[in-house]
């Protein structure tokens, strides 16, 4: 009886444990392994190279343009959705039966499948007779190729990602608005304090922590996006939008080059672990806020 | 609530007020008729904005009515002269969906069964017991969390064909079987409960499990209906994973079926692939107006703690 009270804890977290480490935990040291090799997957033998694999990556000019592809759709795609969100959700916070129909509408994107945002877009965005060129041409513009020109393909991905993310983030501001004590507004109308510096001096400290979670989340979703290419642009045209987690792909199932798009794969655990940690460090002194 | 307003330099809620003041001076009319142009104006900015997140889809529904001659038209039109229905048909045709439709629910329901079933005792055992190594167990937990599946496929996929399952539910499933996110949501609301709760029961002599089922659980329950509709919703849209983990129909999902239209019909045939991603979207978008406000919770929830 004593015994079985003892085990009993790890008992109860043994089956969550024991997934984590076959499926999470150990697989990110068998990719760091595999980084160290030059493997095609078929052959029985692998062939340790050292760092080879990271040298060959950063020398070679394909990834230096995903680097940099992944880095402008993040930049862009993060402060438009957040910054675009906060203004949407200082305008939409009330507790109204229209407004939270308005909520809704703007939050559904976030539930469907990526699948079928990417295959409507690709529709919308069509260079001869997608919605979008009927819509800016009746503002005055002319056609756009969107997706095919490797000028504007890259913000097409962008608009795509802000359009699907920016229903949550607001959702998520409008929660942070709503936990502000009201009483502080009130003070802030005593002192016939004007709007901007009600809103600069009060409400945006306030948010902070919803800004900084929101902008470290949309960075790690961003750095891995892999769906909209897959189906919208398969990386093309001539690259330009190319990413990370698709450049992995590409090596590990197309080329069967395991080792070198391990090494690819440890690139993007650093930076996506570097985000996380910031991430965590947030949200522990947020609880401890709390 | 004005004055919130006012501060925020919103507009619209001001007029309430002004039906107060009995003596009318030219003053108030004019500021009476301002705040009701004020508030036309708010109120054609939002249904603007609804519009850009509904028309997208209400141009779906018109595709995928229209002859593929009728796609072509520029500019669009919007209502199809003789809706087609067969576009329906043609995409459910393009290949074996009623097989799709069965591994989906297989896989995200499976995944959301094994996940209960160890999610529970484990955020339970972390919230409520003191034992050695707790920290170091609650810290994989914590790594766990901050791996995203997209960056760990190809390790995984190595290690699943070493086990033989790929092509199968199981190896679709298994990898998901427990939830770092749903340990971490629970574990919190298990701590929230109070101690005296537990020692009544324990001096009631009840057995632990019959404590944690009878009594713990069930005052759970809305934190796990919401992690349960995150958890499906998630599962059921997946594309990436499926998509790495099969090489042939076995075991793929619904979002791999739409997806392949595309590769059947070929790439213009828009009519018939909106047809087909109306399949995917209608019963998402069902349940969500439906429980609206619990899935929004579902999901904001991990902004707000």
């Amino acid at each position: 009886m004593r015994t079985w009270e003892k085990l009993r804890p790890y008992s109860m977290v043994a089956p969550a444990i024991i997934v984590f480490s076959l499926f999470f935990i150990y697989p990110i040291f068998y990719m760091i392994y595999l980084s160290l090799f030059d493997w095609n997957f078929v052959s029985p033998t692998k062939t340790f190279v050292g760092i080879q694999n990271f040298k060959d990556l950063l020398t070679d000019p394909d990834f230096r343009q995903v680097l940099t592809n992944t880095s402008i759709y993040t930049l862009l795609t993060v402060t438009l959705t957040t910054g675009l969100a906060l203004l949407l959700a200082l305008w939409l916070n009330r507790k109204s039966f229209f407004h939270g129909f308005v909520q809704g509408a703007i939050f559904s994107p976030h539930i469907i499948s990526l699948v079928s945002i990417s295959l409507l877009w690709s529709w919308l965005m069509d260079p001869e007779y997608g919605l979008l060129n009927w819509v800016i041409g009746l503002a005055g513009f002319g056609k756009l190729d969107w997706l095919s020109h490797p000028s504007t393909s890259l913000v097409s991905l962008v608009i795509v990602a802000v359009w699907k993310g920016l229903g949550y983030n607001t959702l998520v501001f409008i929660a942070g608005l709503q936990s502000i004590p009201p009483d502080i507004y009130e003070a802030a109308s005593l002192d016939r304090s004007k709007p901007w510096t009600t809103f600069s001096k009060l409400i945006l400290p306030m948010l902070s922590p919803s800004i900084f979670f929101l902008v470290i989340i949309n960075m790690i979703g961003s750095f891995q996006v892999f769906e909209t290419i897959a189906i919208m642009t398969q990386g093309g045209p001539v690259n330009s939008t190319n990413t990370l987690v698709y450049y992995i792909y590409e090596y590990g199932f197309r080329f069967f080059k395991i080792g070198y798009a391990s090494a690819a794969g440890v690139i993007l655990l650093v930076i996506v672990g570097i985000l996380t940690i910031i991430y965590f460090k947030l949200l522990s002194n947020r609880v401890h806020y709390r | 609530m004005e004055s919130v307003d006012n501060t925020i330099g919103n507009i619209g809620t001001a007029a309430a007020g002004s039906q107060r003041s009995y003596v009318r001076t030219r003053k108030a009319m004019i500021r009476q008729t301002m705040t009701a142009i004020l508030r036309v104006i708010n109120t054609v900015c939002l249904l603007a904005l609804v519009l850009v997140f509904a028309l997208p889809f209400i141009w779906m529904v018109s595709t995928s009515l229209k002859t593929l001659p009728e796609t072509m038209i520029f500019p669009p039109r919007w209502i199809p002269t003789d809706p087609v229905w067969q576009n329906y048909a043609d995409a459910w045709n393009t290949g074996p969906f009623l097989r799709y439709f069965t591994n989906s629910i297989i896989i995200a329901g499976g995944i959301l069964i094994l996940q209960m079933l160890t999610i529970i005792p484990a955020s339970y055992a972390f919230a409520r017991y003191r034992f050695a190594g707790s920290s170091f167990l609650f810290g994989i937990v914590m790594v766990t969390l901050m791996i995203p599946a997209q960056l760990i496929f190809l390790p995984v996929y190595l290690e699943l064909s070493a086990f033989k399952l790929l092509n199968t539910h199981l190896g679709l499933i298994l990898p998901f079987a427990s939830s770092a996110f749903g340990i971490f949501m629970l574990r919190q609301a298990f701590m929230q409960i109070s101690d005296e709760l537990i020692e009544a029961a324990r001096l009631d002599q009840a057995a632990e499990w019959k404590i944690i089922l009878r009594i713990m659980v069930p005052l759970v329950k809305p934190v796990l209906v919401t992690f349960a509709l995150f958890s499906f919703i998630a599962h059921w849209n997946d594309y990436f994973w499926p998509l790495v983990m099969t090489t042939n129909e076995t075991a793929r999902t619904l979002p791999l079926g739409i997806a392949k239209i595309r590769e059947v019909e070929g790439v213009a045939t828009w009519n018939v692939l909106m047809a087909g991603n109306l399949i995917l979207v209608t019963p998402i978008l069902i349940v969500f107006f439906l429980s609206q406000r619990q899935i929004i919770k579902a999901f904001v929830y991990n902004g707000v703690k």
